[in-house]
C-alpha cells in the first residue's frame, strides 16, 4: 500500500509530539485564516479549541488482582503484552512494517533486542502478504502477532482474512486452523488522520463468521484482551484506538493477564437508557452519561461491547431490556437497535 | 542476493541504498529477453530415452514402477470422477491429465513431512503420499467419511497426517501462506521444507508477488512450483504475462530459479531433490517452472473447445505425455509389458470403482456439521442458529432430503 508518504505525517507528531500539539502555527495559521476569513489566526484560543481532544480519558480502577502494576499508557501497555507473549512462548513472532525498530507507534520498542530478529522482523511493505505470511505461520503451529500499520490500510489483507483465516477451520473439517494468528492494527480517529489514518473498519469484518474482532478503551483492558486474543484459538484482529496511545494513562499489571472476549463490560449502572460503545468512544460516553443525569435527570446504563465479533448480546439485552431506548454507537456510525 | 553494500564515500562507485551496481555512461534499456528463454530442463526425450547419463537419477525398478502406478492411477480416478460428474452423480470436478507427471515426480523428491500448499490441480501428490481412494471419492461425494465433513466443493482435498493443506478455491492465497509455514519451520529447525504448487495464471494474482518477496527477504526454506500449462480457463499465456514466463521472475526477486520439462517425470523430480536439499541447508527459497500442458477442460464446468483446437490436445495427448514417455522408458528396461499393462489397467480401474462405488453409497455428515467448526468453540449465536434448524426441520421435514444425511 501506498501508505510510505502519509505515514510520515503521522509517524513523526506522534512520535515528538503530544497529541494536543500537532500540527505546525503556520498550517494552523492557513487553515484558520481559509476556514474563518478573520486576521485572529493566531489566536492561541482557536488553535487550542481546534486541537481539543473530542474526550476526557477516563482510567480504570487500579487492578489488584494480577501483581504488582505500573504506569503505563496504552503503547507501552500493547508492549508489555507482546513482552509476556515472547517470553512465555517461544514460538511466537511479531512482524510487519517497520516493528523491528520500534514501530510508528512505539508498540515494538525494545522487543527485537529483547528476543532476537528471527522473532520481531521488518516484512516488505505489502499487507496481503503480512496477512497470508501470518496466517501460514499459524498453521504451521507458531503464534503469529501480524501489525498491519493502520486499519486503513488493512484492506488489501481483506481476501486473506476474510475468504481464508476466518474459513481455515471450517471449510478443512478442523484439519488445519489458524487459530494462532492475532491482527493489531492501530484504529480510528486522531485529529488530523484524514481519509486514511482515521478509519473504523470493524463493521466490514463484523459480517465476517470465523474471526474475532477486539476493541479495547484503555491501557489495562488492551493488554489483557490483547493476550486474550493471542491465546484465543481463533484467528483475531485486534483494534487499538491510536488517539489513546499516549494519551491514556492508568496503572496496568506487569504480569500477564486475560480479560475474556465476547463479554461486554457494564461501566455504570443505569435505569433509564443504555449507552453502548467500544474504544475512545466509551469515554464521549460516559460524558454523555453525566450530562444526562445533570441536565435531564436522566440515569444511563454505560456499557464497553469490547469485542465486536463474537459480541456480547446476552448482557446488552439482559441490562437494557427494562430500558425503552438502546443506542449502539459503531465508531461513528449509529446503528440502533 | 542483494545486500545492503555499506556506506563508504571514499568509492567512485554509486553508494545508493537500493542496489549494488556500476555507474554506465551510455543510456541503454535493459531488453528482456522473450524469443530465447530461460531453457527447458529436461533428463529423458519422448521415447523416454535418457539424454545424458549423468542427470540419470537411476531409480531403483521398483520406485519407477511406483511413479507410473500412481500417474496411471490418477488418471484412471480422473477418467471416472469426470464420467460420474458428467452424469450428475457429483456436482464438479477437475481433472489433471496432462500433469501428473508434475505431482509425483516433486512429492518423490519431497519427504513426507515437508508440508505442502496446493492450488486444486496436484491431486497426484495426495495420491503418491498414499491418500486413500475412498478419502478423495469422500470428498468429491461430501459423504460422512469425507475428512472436510462435507463442506468444501469437490477437488478440495486436504489432510493432516500426509502434511498436505487443504486447498481453497481463491487462487494464490495459499502462496505467502507456504511461506509463512516455511518460515515457521526455519524457526523449529527440523530439517523441514515447504512446497507450494500454483499455475501460471494465479502467479498474476498480488499474492503471488508477497509470497515471492517475503519468502527471499525472509529466508524461508522453501519451493515455490508452478504448472505452466499453458492456460487459465481460456486465458493463453500470451494474454496472461508479457516476460518470459514464471521463470524469469525469479531472479527479479532474488531467487534461484529454473524451468523443467513437466511431462519429464525424472527432470521434475532432480530439479525438486536439489532445490529441496539448497532450501533446506541455505534457509532460501527455489523456483520451479515445470512446462506443461492441460490436457483437458479446465473443469467441469468448461468446454475448451471453444477457445482452442482439437489438434493443439492431440498432440500433447498422443505424442508428448508424461505417462507415455515413463512407460517408453520401463518398457526399454523390460520392467513393463503389454501384459501388465493391461492387468494393471484392469486392476487400477477395478479399484476405483469399488471406492466410488462404496463413497456413493455412504450417507451424507450429520447436517449439525454445519455449525460446528466456524470457531474452535461453538459460539452462542450459532448454537441458536442450530436449534432454530432443527425446530424448523423438525417442523417442516417432508421439504428436506433428510434420509440422506446422517442422523
Amino acid at each position: 500500500m501506498a501508505a510510505a508518504a502519509a505515514r510520515l505525517l503521522i509517524r513523526g507528531s506522534h512520535q515528538t509530539l503530544p497529541i494536543s500539539s500537532v500540527g505546525t502555527g503556520k498550517q494552523s495559521c492557513i487553515g484558520n485564516a481559509l476556514l474563518t476569513l478573520s486576521s485572529g489566526c493566531n489566536s492561541r484560543l482557536k488553535t487550542q479549541r481546534r486541537h481539543a481532544a473530542h474526550f476526557t480519558f477516563q482510567p480504570d480502577p487500579v487492578p489488584t488482582q494480577y501483581g504488582s502494576t505500573q504506569k503505563m499508557n496504552l503503547f507501552q501497555s500493547i508492549t508489555s503484552a507482546l513482552d509476556n507473549t515472547l517470553a512465555s512462548d517461544p514460538t511466537a513472532v511479531i512482524f510487519g512494517e517497520d516493528v523491528a525498530f520500534g514501530g510508528v507507534f512505539r508498540c515494538t520498542v525494545g522487543l527485537r533486542d529483547k528476543y532476537g530478529k528471527d522473532r520481531v522482523f521488518n516484512t516488505p511493505l505489502c499487507e496481503q502478504g503480512i496477512v497470508g505470511f501470518g496466517i501460514g505461520a499459524a498453521v504451521a503451529g507458531a503464534t503469529a502477532i501480524a501489525e498491519i500499520q493502520f486499519a486503513d490500510y488493512i484492506f488489501p489483507a481483506f481476501d486473506q482474512i476474510v475468504n481464508e483465516a476466518a474459513k481455515y477451520r471450517y471449510r478443512s473439517g478442523n484439519l488445519f486452523d489458524c487459530g494462532n494468528l492475532t491482527i493489531r492494527a492501530p484504529w480510528g480517529c486522531v485529529g488530523h488522520g484524514s481519509l486514511y489514518h482515521s478509519q473504523s473498519p470493524e463493521a466490514f469484518f463484523a459480517h465476517c463468521p470465523g474471526i474475532k474482532i477486539v476493541i479495547p478503551r484503555g491501557p489495562t483492558q488492551a493488554k489483557g484482551l490483547l493476550l486474550s486474543c493471542i491465546a484465543d484459538n481463533n484467528p483475531c484482529i485486534f483494534f487499538e484506538p491510536k488517539i489513546l496511545y499516549r494519551a491514556a494513562v492508568e496503572q496496568v499489571p506487569v504480569d500477564a493477564y486475560t480479560i475474556p472476549l465476547s463479554q461486554a463490560e457494564v461501566l455504570q449502572e443505569g435505569s433509564d437508557v443504555t449507552l453502548v460503545a467500544w474504544g475512545t468512544q466509551i469515554h464521549v460516553l460516559r460524558e454523555v452519561a453525566n450530562m444526562a443525569q445533570e441536565k435531564l435527570g436522566v440515569s444511563c446504563e454505560v456499557i464497553d461491547l469490547r469485542t465486536i465479533l463474537p459480541w456480547d448480546n446476552e448482557t446488552v439485552c439482559k441490562v437494557s431490556g427494562h430500558h425503552s431506548i438502546v443506542s449502539i454507537i459503531v465508531g461513528h456510525f449509529i446503528i440502533g437497535i | 542476493m542483494h545486500q545492503q553494500q555499506p556506506f563508504d564515500s571514499s568509492l567512485e562507485k554509486p553508494q545508493f541504498p537500493g542496489a549494488s551496481a556500476e555507474f554506465v555512461d551510455n543510456l541503454e534499456f535493459i531488453q528482456p529477453n522473450v524469443i530465447s528463454g530461460i531453457p527447458v530442463y529436461r533428463v529423458m526425450d519422448r521415447q523416454g530415452k535418457i539424454i545424458n547419463p549423468s542427470e540419470d537419477p537411476q531409480l531403483s525398478k521398483e520406485t519407477v514402477l511406483n511413479f507410473y502406478q500412481k500417474m496411471t492411477l490418477l488418471n484412471t480416478m480422473d477418467r471416472i470422477l469426470y464420467e460420474s460428474q458428467r452424469q450428475g452423480r457429483i456436482s464438479f470436478y477437475m481433472t489433471n491429465y496432462g500433469e501428473e507427471g508434475t505431482h509425483i515426480g516433486s512429492a518423490a523428491a519431497l519427504e513426507s513431512n515437508d508440508i505442502v500448499f496446493g492450488q486444486y490441480r496436484e491431486a497426484g501428490v495426495l495420491m503418491y503420499r498414499g491418500f486413500p481412494l475412498d478419502l478423495f471419492m469422500a470428498q468429491c461425494y461430501a459423504n460422512a467419511d469425507d475428512l472436510g465433513k462435507g463442506r468444501q466443493m469437490p477437488v478440495h482435498y486436504g489432510s493432516k497426517d500426509l502434511n498436505f493443506v487443504t486447498i481453497s478455491s481463491p487462487l494464490a492465497t495459499q502462496i505467502p501462506q507456504a511461506v509463512g509455514a516455511a518460515y515457521a519451520l526455519k524457526r523449529e529447525n527440523m530439517n523441514r521444507a515447504v512446497i507450494c504448487y500454483f499455475g501460471e495464471g494465479a502467479a498474476s494474482e498480488g499474492d503471488a508477488h508477497a509470497g515471492f518477496n517475503f519468502s527471499a527477504t525472509l529466508e524461508c526454506p522453501m519451493i515455490f512450483f508452478c504448472r505452466n500449462n499453458g492456460y487459465a480457463i481460456s486465458t493463453p499465456t500470451n494474454e496472461q504475462y508479457r516476460g518470459d514466463g514464471i521463470a524469469a521472475r525469479g531472479p527479479g526477486y532474488g531467487m534461484l530459479s529454473i524451468r523443467v520439462d513437466g511431462n519429464d517425470v525424472f527432470a521434475v523430480y532432480n530439479a525438486t531433490k536439489e532445490a529441496r536439499r539448497r532450501a533446506v541447508a541455505e534457509n532460501q527459497p527455489f523456483l520451479i517452472e515445470a512446462m506443461t500442458y492441460r490436457i483437458g477442460h479446465h473443469s467441469t464446468s468448461d468446454d475448451s473447445s471453444a477457445y482452442r483446437s482439437v489438434d493443439e490436445v492431440n498432440y500433447w495427448d498422443k505424442q508428448d505425455h508424461p505417462i507415455s514417455r515413463l512407460r517408453h522408458y520401463m518398457t526399454a528396461r523390460s520392467w513393463w509389458s503389454e501384459d501388465d499393462e493391461r492387468s494393471w489397467r484392469k486392476q487400477s480401474r477395478k479399484t476405483v470403482m469399488e471406492a466410488f462405488e462404496r463413497a456413493e453409497r455412504r450417507l451424507k455428515p450429520n447436517p449439525e456439521l454445519l455449525f460446528t467448526d466456524v470457531y474452535q468453540e461453538m459460539i452462542p449465536s450459532l448454537s441458536k442458529q442450530r436449534e432454530s434448524l432443527f425446530r424448523h426441520i423438525q417442523q417442516y421435514k417432508e421439504h428436506y432430503p433428510l434420509d440422506l444425511y446422517e442422523k
